[in-house]
């Protein structure tokens, strides 16, 4: 038989890597090194024009953003948003996950199309929607509180609220995706794991507990990291609905990067905040994978 | 597949009473879970009907009392929204065909064929889906400065046309993909290239069309990088302009809906036709997690 010699068929595997590899090394690898690079630089509004008036400063940029108030407020905002919004956004999936996954569910397909429509649209566009919603007067969400006796709520315009009315929509919009992937989990534990529980007598509970939860446990880890970094780049949601107020409230990691690097044009500020961010989601990633591990 | 609850072996009468209840209780929590998921969406098509003020009523109005195209009118003859439609279209289509081509080739190299340092190289590659896209935004931006493609569509798609995800994606689904089928079209003396195009292509056209519903949805609706390349707004994609059109019409709740629908119908549209595709790219995707 004839077959090719290896080094040919090495050949094409470049060729066909190539174009792939060109654009990922030119437009993301280069770029996220150079960004390291640029935070120790002034790089700043001069420089775009004369990029060799920059100069190197060492770890100003650091120093600086670290000692910076509205630094910190933007860490302790994105904070609130993914240890909260994270986890409650999950919780939410795993809900309707279980729900539809229930025997004798009639409609399912129906359900599940209706559940994930919110992941297919667009942020810009249901966060205005959700301006609107959120409206103290007109607002519908405040009108079906009154049912409730609930008194009118100013969603964005009290400091208070604007960042629980961003999780609202942030929960809202992508449960769906997460709850595909649960699916997915609860369909692969295998049905005689629930007979046996059930002859052993453990109640729905008992066998949500010792049979649901341990076979959902890597799923959980890849819905929880992925969750975490997603929701650690918060960005279009303040900057549609509050433009990170009332008072600084909502104004995130990202969108503070956004704002120095692109309406002051201080790109190596902009830079360093980039990279504390990656430093942020890698320590996020890295706690929750051993906190998963040992439960 | 259907699983028996225990409590249809322990009692006859009162357990099927309770099962009963039970399913009803669970067909009523999922209803409620479609309304709450539903309302706002059906909330804005409603809204974007209603003549100007129309939305703004105590209470609040669900339906138009005189359904009126107004809104639209004015979107697409003053506001020129047409305009950024078509942008929006053109950046979408042109990134979703390049993408798929680009990953294909090299998800499938990662896949089928054998070169020195393959699993090394994916495997980098992998830990590089940790690092947010914004580290390499604002020196990116610098770049596509030096090339001139600040402010060109170019400069927008740029991004979007090669994903290690996207990679990831094709080479899962590659790997299934027969070695014995592109032996044989080797020893019949095909190209490498020939083989890709006529054998592999067509083989693994699902998970082709997963891949291109991905990129077109995320194309279509990201915001934050068409509003840093872009500065003439005349060259705004729909997110942009709609986000543009809102700081100016903050009071105009029906006109903002109507431009919130144009830009979401087609992402929605999309994503109904091609729903299996979804499912199946994001059951892939958890897979290798």
């Amino acid at each position: 038989m004839k077959t090719l010699p290896a080094s040919r068929q090495a050949r094409s595997a470049w060729l066909f890597l190539a174009p792939a590899g060109g654009l990922i090394g030119l437009f993301f690898f280069l770029p996220v090194t150079a960004g390291l690079l640029l935070s120790l630089t002034d790089f700043d509004i001069y420089a775009i024009a004369a990029p060799a008036t920059a100069r190197f400063v060492g770890l100003r940029n650091y120093l600086a953003t670290l000692s910076n108030p509205m630094f910190w407020t933007a860490v302790k905002n994105t904070l609130y948003f993914v240890v909260v919004g994270g986890p409650l956004s999950v919780a939410v999936s795993l809900g309707a996950a279980l729900l539809l996954n229930a025997p004798r569910v009639r409609l399912r397909s129906l359900f599940r199309t209706v559940y994930f429509a919110p992941v297919a649209t667009t942020l810009v566009a249901v966060a205005i929607v959700w301006r609107y919603l959120y409206h103290p007067r007109y607002g519908l969400l405040n009108h079906v509180l009154g049912w409730f006796g609930i008194e009118p709520i100013e969603w964005l315009s009290d400091p208070q609220w604007a960042m629980p009315a961003i999780i609202l929509l942030a929960v809202w919009k992508n449960f769906g995706y997460n709850m595909l992937i649960f699916l997915a989990g609860l369909q692969s534990i295998s049905p005689e794991l629930y007979e046996a529980a059930a002859i052993d007598g453990a109640g729905a509970w008992r066998r949500f507990r010792h049979v649901t939860l341990p076979g959902l446990a890597p799923v959980f880890l890849f819905v929880g990291v992925t969750t975490m970094i997603g929701y650690f780049q918060l960005f279009a949601e303040p900057y549609v609905m509050t433009q990170g107020g009332p008072f600084g409230s909502t104004r995130s990691i990202v969108l503070l990067m956004y704002e120095e690097g692109f309406r002051w044009w201080r790109m190596g500020v902009a830079s360093t905040i980039a990279v504390l961010l990656l430093l942020i989601t890698l320590a996020g990633a890295l706690i929750q994978i051993r906190l998963q591990r040992r439960a | 597949m259907q699983l028996r609850s225990p409590a249809s072996a322990s009692g006859i009468g009162s357990g099927t009473t309770r099962r009963t209840l039970a399913n009803v209780l669970l067909h009523l929590v999922l209803i409620l879970g479609a309304v709450i998921t539903l309302t706002p969406l059906v909330w804005m098509i409603s809204a974007s009907f209603m003549p100007a003020g129309g939305a703004n009523t105590i209470p609040p109005r669900f339906l138009p009392r005189d359904p009126t195209l107004a809104q639209y009118v004015i979107l697409f003859t003053r506001l020129n929204l047409a305009r950024h439609f078509l942008n929006s279209a053109l950046v979408t289509v042109v990134a979703t065909i390049v993408s798929v081509l680009v990953n294909a080739m090299a998800g499938y190299a990662f896949a089928k064929l054998r070169f020195p340092g393959r699993d090394r190289i994916f495997q980098r590659l992998a830990l590089a889906l940790v690092v947010p896209a914004q580290v390499g935004m604002l020196p990116l931006f610098l770049l596509l400065r030096q090339l001139g493609l600040v402010n060109t569509f170019a400069g927008v798609m740029i991004p979007y046309f090669a994903s290690i995800y996207g990679i990831f994606l094709i080479r899962q689904y590659a790997l299934g993909v027969p070695d014995e089928l592109l032996d044989a079209a080797r020893v019949d003396g095909a190209g490498e290239f020939r083989i890709f195009w006529m054998i592999v292509l067509p083989v693994i056209r699902p998970i082709l069309v997963t891949l291109a519903a991905f990129t077109f949805l995320s194309a279509w609706n990201d915001f934050m990088w068409p509003l840093i390349i872009l500065s003439d707004s005349a060259k705004y994609t729909l997110p942009v302009a709609l986000a543009n059109l809102s700081g100016e019409h903050v009071q105009d709740t029906e006109l903002m809906m109507a431009g919130s629908v144009v830009t979401i119908v087609p992402a929605l549209i999309v994503f109904l036709v091609f729903q299996r595709s979804f499912v199946r790219g994001i059951m892939a995707g958890s897979i290798k997690g």
